[in-house]
């Protein structure tokens, strides 16, 4: 573990009026490892993704990234330098077809500087691009999917999207902001490997999540969050070992009982 | 009654001509070509030809103020439904490139094909410089902010009576000649709408859209999105600007009412009777609006109640706007079908 961290929160706290919604939070994520946020609804993950990112402004704390003071960054500055997320809720650009959804990002100046996806070269037809990318993410190339309106998608294809939209900037780091939850099992069966694949491929891996058998199965590292403050940080069978964690997250129950359920 | 009306429904369904004209198979025939070209032929000749027709200098003289008008309307219609930011600011557009075209007129001694497409891209950043602190802002908020800046601007140039002060600046010179000046803006107008119908669909209209439809979005995929407002709102008001320089040419005046209201809501009106967000629609809107609400002047003041009447017709019955009902009627074919 003597790599440099890749992202590193100092002592991050957010507070909303009287709600603290994070208490100096800190934490560490090293290149190319997964590392899962879990905790009970409530509890500040989401917040956590928001004060990364730079959408909601910490009340105190610091960020680096890359090595890099990204505190008091905008979310675009964050985002072109190669820390992408996913909305919990999808936001994609509903009049629009799947694949012209990403010729947004594709526009951005990140994706322009970073050249051609997967291999140099400027930037072809953006269109042309969208489709690798909307292929490469699981949109069937030859069926219709891909230049169906995104209104008219269903969750799976929507929470698809919002990976590729992440994919198009070529980033260094994902926060998947619950990117299972609304998913059937076997749509969920389909994106693990996605993301096995995403960190074979050297990105970095924040997941939020509430499924907790698929992300233990894809994790390197957890971290619990309750109450807006970190009890634990380790691997999957660490954490659920701890006493506290069952407290906090799944009350008195078993564990294994919930996880089965899950 | 009910009977009847539960067991049809009316259907419509696109008009084989509409499927076939999709593509690159339009290029097949003849027919499928001039299907596709109809309704924008129909569109220039008939703005091209209309002057020729009026014999009337008066009536003449509309078209042009219509001209302007469609100018005003393209550019609100561009920042109300592809770029979310709903703007009464069309008055102050207009006064600064009048401004503008008439400080360079009359003190630089430029002329009318200088001082025109100058006070359009100066009197563009301007506008954008001054609106930049409102572009955070959104929807109806953006547009009382908007509203504010037309006011504000007339009761400067009269309080402290610069620019001439509430008697305007005067002699003008007019366009060289009467017919440039009849079709400069007609012209304008063609060049702005076709020019607008092809920017929405690039991959930096793209953005714009998407900008209106998310923003945030937008920012998580490393894009400024003040930027782009700004980018949009340069190219609306650069349309608007142009339109009031135009203006000011023809009257060979220029004046406080260059802030009038009117130009800020005539055009959302013509928006409304034209269809949002069709661009063709609220040029549309104007060549019906402009007219009548000239040859509603004989009525006096009545004219504003007759003008209401009309807005609110179109608003209760055509909703949608008479261009996307045109289209639709073009696209497709209606039938009924039994359940």
């Amino acid at each position: 573990m003597s790599r440099e961290p890749i992202l590193k929160a100092e002592h991050m706290s957010k507070t909303f009026g009287g709600i603290i919604a994070l208490n100096r939070v800190s934490f560490a994520v090293e290149k190319g490892e997964i590392l899962g946020i879990i905790g009970p609804n409530g509890s500040g993950k989401t917040t956590i993704v928001n004060c990364l990112t730079g959408f909601v402004k910490k009340s105190s704390g610091r960020v680096f990234f890359s090595g890099r003071d990204i505190s008091n960054l905008p979310p675009h500055k964050i985002a072109d330098m190669g820390l992408t997320r996913t909305f919990q809720v999808m936001r994609p650009y509903y009049s629009l077809p799947a694949y012209k959804n990403l010729v947004i990002p594709l526009f951005s100046p990140r994706a322009r500087r970073t050249g051609g996806w997967r291999g140099g070269g400027r930037l072809g037809d953006r269109n042309t691009v969208g489709i690798d990318i909307l292929e490469e993410i699981g949109f069937e190339r030859d069926s219709y999917v891909p230049y169906k309106k995104a209104a008219t998608l269903p969750t799976g294809y929507l929470k698809r999207l919002e990976l590729a939209r992440c994919l198009a900037l070529k980033p260094e780091m994902i926060i998947c902001d619950e990117i299972f939850s609304g998913l059937s099992m076997s749509e969920i069966a389909s994106m693990v490997p996605l993301i096995e694949r995403l960190q074979m491929e050297g990105i970095t891996l924040i997941m939020i999540e509430h499924r907790l058998r698929e992300l233990f199965r894809v994790a390197n590292r957890v971290m619990v969050v309750n109450f807006g403050e970190k009890l634990i940080e380790g691997s999957p069978t660490v954490v659920m070992a701890d006493e506290r964690v069952k407290e906090a997250y799944f009350g008195s129950q078993n564990v294994q009982e919930v996880m089965t359920h899950a | 009654m009910t009977e009847q009306a539960a067991q049809r429904r009316k259907e419509r369904i696109d008009r084989g001509i509409k499927v076939r004209t999709d593509g690159l198979y339009a290029l097949m025939s003849l027919r499928e070509l001039a299907y596709l070209a109809l309704p924008r032929v129909l569109l220039i000749g008939g703005l091209v030809v209309l002057p020729l027709l009026v014999p009337d200098l008066y009536w003449r003289r509309v078209i042009t103020i219509t001209c302007i008008y469609g100018l005003l309307a393209l550019s609100f219609d561009f920042l109300a439904h592809y770029v979310g930011l709903v703007s009464l600011g069309g008055a102050f557009f207009v006064g600064t490139g009048g401004y503008l075209a008439a400080i360079a007129n009359t003190s630089l001694g430029l002329s009318a094909w200088i001082t025109v497409p100058a006070a359009a891209l100066v009197g563009g950043g301007i506008c954008t410089l001054l609106l930049l602190p409102c572009l955070p802002l959104r929807g109806v908020y953006f547009a009382i902010i908007s509203l504010m800046y037309p006011l504000f601007a007339a009761r400067v140039i009269e309080a402290l009576d610069i620019f001439g002060g509430t008697d305007g600046i005067m002699g003008i010179d007019g366009f060289p000649n009467r017919f440039l000046e009849q079709f400069t803006p007609i012209l304008l107008l063609l060049i702005v709408l076709f020019g607008l119908r092809r920017l929405v669909n690039t991959d930096l209209g793209l953005v714009l859209r998407g900008v209106k439809d998310n923003d945030q979005a937008i920012r998580a995929s490393g894009m400024n999105v003040t930027f782009f407002k700004s980018v949009a709102v340069f190219i609306a008001a650069s349309m608007g600007c142009l339109s009031g320089a135009c203006l000011v040419h023809i009257y060979m005046w220029s004046g406080i009412s260059l802030f009038a209201l009117d130009f800020s809501i005539l055009p959302i009106a013509a928006t409304v009777i034209g269809g949002s967000g069709t661009l063709a629609g609220p040029v549309l809107g104007c060549l019906i609006l402009v007219p009548i609400s000239e040859m509603l002047r004989d009525f006096g003041t009545l004219r504003i109640v007759f003008y209401a009447l009309i807005l609110v017709a179109f608003i209760v019955f055509k909703s949608e706007g008479l261009m996307a009902w045109g289209q639709r009627k073009y696209q497709q074919f209606e039938r009924w079908a039994q359940i």
